[in-house]
């Protein structure tokens, strides 16, 4: 018996007898597309509500500057470069108004999650970075070391948030960063839940 | 070339080191960004909370007269003894003749004793005196009942030679300062004198309103305040709030307040405040331009018939639904095919005649129940009747019975807008809030006034040639907003109003070009060593608490919606089940999904087991075993109207009342919750408790046997 190949109505392969119970039964997806079809509800879901945290008009749309949070909160670790990246593809086209609609946005998230892009950084790889600045290997950075690669190197921190970043990684005794113990402090442990 | 290939092999190296250190710091800060990226979300969430469960605190108030909308439709007194307590009820308070709130509220008699230390007023005040008072406040000590008392008719006759609307000139002062809600945050009044200055013929200044409520200091506010405008009254000048009102005090603790701290003549003190309250002026206009209203405006705001009306008719600005509305809703619901069996009878009544004094006529039979209720509506119509009549004010026919009759009905010589017109002028004034969407609707959220849009701020602001709107009546984060396009400022003065370390404060300067300068505080001294993490995860910490104990508030409403999505009873639902079942019950708007993480704790495979969830909440509000759940769930959910009935029935505000009005109390309450309770049920409740044994209740006691008196107390 030859299977035949058939598609779903999502561009998907329906794989042999999958394909075939999808014409009988008169289903447009197969059936893992539509166990997909709920998670995406979900996710879609989790993303209209992050962005109406910033709909400060309640009209869909949100200030370009708040795109970063909004992706951010919804799990994601872009680099600044890839945050501009994604930008464009939600921005308008003709004339960036400085707003983003979410209709726009919606699509575009929804792949971002799917895809898994922007993978969070594991403890232990944040570790590493830290110990790579720390040209002594001492366990600690000074002040002015961390200054210096933060607002040099890199993405540069603003001098907002490198006054930030201090007020909370200095230890006031020894005014050095002990980065192990600002890392165990910092890493909130997240349930996973995208759906698998 | 050895030499060469070794400078090769250090080039190489400090390239790879730098490509190294390059990307470290990008991974670092990709990550930190992250971490703050999160922080935002969770304040704005935590934002969020407190504002939602705070405005829907708000519509309790609504809830707690269509309470008494309920009473007045349903209840069939089976007794004397009942209908009287009915009656009482909706008597809270008679309204005074000027010669008769003197006597009642006299001072002069009251001696100061020699062992007072605090502060001596005498009259006319003079800058000594705020200074004393300022001084004495920050040590804590308290002013004598009768120098508050004459404070306070001094108060009341300045205000009464004021217009409803102050007008505030900038060439006299150079700058006017404006302060919004303060609520009684004492401290926050100090920071701004210490920041700005103390009121003086070069200082003017403007309160918004609310000064009242929730802070644990509004009396001493209010003395300070009250204070400064005898002194300069060119230059203070006080704007009413929708906190300025007796039965909003009621509910959210200046009336507790004042007793707590003048347990001999609290009594006398809130009535004079009552009357100090509806004489404040409504509005304030710098230089034609800028109109300063502690709410918002509406698009009926009509600033002539503002100027117009007479403003100490409404002592409070809670008011029923019309008689005739609900006539129109029985109406609809008739046409719907829904019948109605109590229906309310015809809104056409005649007003019964009069006796001099009511005695209640022979109850019709009970079997109709028509008749009955509207036998009950009038004999309780003719008591309050009477009652008015000894103190000569009449009642219009269109009036409706309100469980605030405090509402005094002058006869109108004069302009022919309705009382509701007028009324409904200065509801607008005090409880609206601006809203981004054009157009004007019901403000439902806080049950009074509406929400206006830019539009309607526009041609306010063009009829009367302003330039722009200043009000109040929000907390803002950072104390003060601009919104529809910077023509509406809000400007919060209470910081720290949820939580330390929620929001700032701030008051706006104003001179002559009328551009606003801003200047924020926040008087907690935690709040500044805390850092950004640290405040968030505190404030989020005491919104969770509340939102948690909403929750479990709800308990069996959120079973039955759960169950919904578990018809296979298997105990567990999915987490995005979760979330919409929540919203579902709560009607909060809250972002559940983002709130998820923090609500529930333990997830296996993503499926949440429901009914261990909320037996976790209920443990966290240890909650007795003994009293039924669900009586427990209804008790928390209607705290603060239980309460507030409680002090409306507790007339002599002695903290005491009987134990027959308590039995009363609770059966209609309990009717109207529908929750089945009989008179054994209601009888074992009060056993429970300890009472002393003549017969009077605590009620202070019987909520602190619940566990329903909040930790501060």
């Amino acid at each position: 018996m030859s299977w035949k190949r058939y598609f779903c109505y999502e561009g998907k392969r329906a794989n042999g007898i999958n394909g075939c119970m999808l014409q009988t039964l008169g289903f447009p997806n197969c059936w893992d597309c539509r166990k997909l079809d709920g998670a995406v509800a979900e996710i879609e879901k989790k993303i209209i509500e992050a962005f109406e945290v910033f709909d400060h008009e309640c009209n869909k749309t949100v200030d370009v500057r708040e795109i970063g949070s909004i992706v951010r909160s919804l799990g994601c670790f872009p680099t600044e470069a890839e945050l501009h990246e994604l930008l464009a593809k939600v921005e308008e086209e003709e004339e960036p108004t400085g707003y983003i609609h979410l209709e726009k946005f919606l699509p575009v998230m929804t792949k971002v999650l799917l895809d898994r892009s922007y993978r969070p950084i594991p403890e232990d790889v944040l570790l590493h970075a830290f110990e790579a600045l720390d040209e002594n290997k001492c366990g600690y950075l000074t002040e002015d070391e961390l200054v210096k690669y933060m607002t040099e190197e890199g993405e540069p921190f603003t001098e907002e948030e490198m006054e930030e970043m201090l007020s909370s990684a200095l230890d006031p005794e020894t005014n050095t960063v002990l980065y192990r113990d600002y890392i165990s402090m910092m890493i909130v442990d997240e349930p996973e839940d995208l759906p698998q | 070339m050895g030499s060469g290939s070794s400078v090769n092999a250090n080039y190489k190296y400090s390239l790879q080191k730098s490509e190294n250190a390059f990307k470290a710091a990008v991974l670092i800060q990709r990550w930190y960004r992250r971490y703050v990226a999160r922080l935002e979300m969770r304040r704005r969430c935590t934002w969020r909370i407190f504002q939602s469960i705070e405005y829907a605190c708000e519509q309790d108030q609504i809830k707690l007269h269509n309470f008494f909308s309920y009473l007045m439709d349903h209840f069939t007194p089976s007794s004397s003894k009942e209908r009287d307590f009915i009656s009482r009820m909706f008597i809270s308070g008679e309204s005074f003749k000027e010669a008769e709130l003197e006597k009642y509220c006299d001072y002069e008699s009251m001696e100061v004793p020699d062992s007072y230390t605090g502060p001596h007023l005498s009259f006319p005040l003079l800058p000594d005196h705020a200074t004393a008072l300022l001084e004495a406040f920050k040590q804590k000590q308290q002013l004598h009942a009768r120098y508050v008392l004459n404070l306070l008719h001094e108060t009341r006759k300045h205000l009464k030679q004021l217009p409803n609307i102050s007008h505030v000139s900038t060439c006299y002062s150079e700058e006017v300062t404006v302060c919004g809600d303060l609520h009684g945050q004492l401290d926050d009044l100090f920071l701004i004198f210490y920041k700005n200055g103390l009121p003086s013929p070069s200082k003017s200044y403007v309160f918004n309103g609310d000064f009242v409520d929730r802070g644990k200091q509004s009396l001493e506010i209010l003395i300070i305040l009250f204070t400064f405008l005898l002194i300069y009254p060119k230059e203070v000048h006080l704007n009413r709030g929708n906190h300025e009102d007796h039965m909003v005090n009621l509910r959210y603790g200046f009336a507790k307040e004042v007793m707590q701290k003048y347990k001999v003549h609290g009594k006398k003190i809130l009535k004079m405040i009552q009357n100090v309250f509806c004489w404040l002026p409504l509005a304030t206009l710098i230089d034609q331009k800028v109109l300063i209203i502690h709410g918002g405006v509406s698009d009926t705001t009509d600033l002539d018939m503002l100027e117009k009306i007479q403003r100490n008719k409404f002592i409070s600005v809670l008011r029923g639904k019309k008689r005739k509305e609900s006539n129109r809703n029985v109406e609809i619901q008739e046409v719907n095919g829904e019948s109605n069996a109590e229906a309310d009878p015809t809104g056409n009544e005649a007003t019964p005649s009069l006796p001099s004094q009511p005695r209640p006529a022979q109850a019709p039979s009970m079997a109709n129940r028509l008749e009955f209720s509207r036998w009950v509506r009038q004999t309780v119509q003719e008591q309050i009747e009477w009652c008015r009549r000894l103190v000569d004010i009449s009642e219009s026919e269109d009036e409706e019975l309100t469980y605030s009759s405090m509402v005094s009905l002058a006869d109108l010589d004069g302009p022919c807008w309705t009382r509701q017109e007028e009324w409904k002028q200065i509801l607008d004034i005090l409880w609206s809030d601006p809203m981004p969407q054009e157009g004007c609707r019901e403000n439902t959220v806080r049950g009074g006034g509406c929400y206006f849009g830019p539009d309607v701020t526009g041609k306010i602001l063009e009829k009367y040639n302003l330039q722009f709107l200043i009000r109040s009546h929000e907390c803002k984060q950072e104390g003060y907003e601009f919104c529809h396009n910077r023509k509406v400022l809000t400007i919060f003065s209470a910081s720290n109003y949820y939580e330390i370390g929620s929001n700032r404060g701030a008051y706006v300067k104003l001179g002559p070009d009328l551009v606003p300068h801003f200047v924020q505080y926040q008087a907690n001294k935690t709040a500044h060593t805390l850092t950004m993490t640290q405040r968030i995860s505190r404030v989020e910490e005491s919104a969770f608490r509340a939102l948690r104990e909403k929750l479990f508030a709800h308990t069996s409403a959120l079973i039955s919606a759960f169950k919904a999505y578990d018809k296979d009873n298997t105990g567990r639902i999915t987490l995005s089940n979760w979330a919409t079942a929540v919203e579902s019950v709560l009607h909060l708007g809250l972002p559940w999904r983002m709130l998820r993480p923090q609500l529930v704790r333990t997830t296996a495979d993503g499926m949440l087991e429901y009914k261990s969830w909320l037996d976790d909440l209920a443990m966290e509000q240890r909650s007795q075993e003994h009293i039924q759940s669900s009586l427990l769930e209804v008790i928390y959910r209607n705290r603060s109207n239980l309460e507030t009935i409680f002090r409306i029935i507790d007339r002599d505000h002695s903290g005491l009342i009987s134990f027959e009005e308590f039995h009363q109390t609770w059966k209609l309450f309990s009717s109207h919750m529908n929750i089945e309770l009989t008179d054994d049920g209601i009888n074992d409740l009060v056993r429970s408790i300890d009472f002393n044994k003549d017969g009077n209740i605590d009620f202070n006691e019987f909520l602190e046997a619940f566990r329903l008196v909040k930790q501060t107390q």
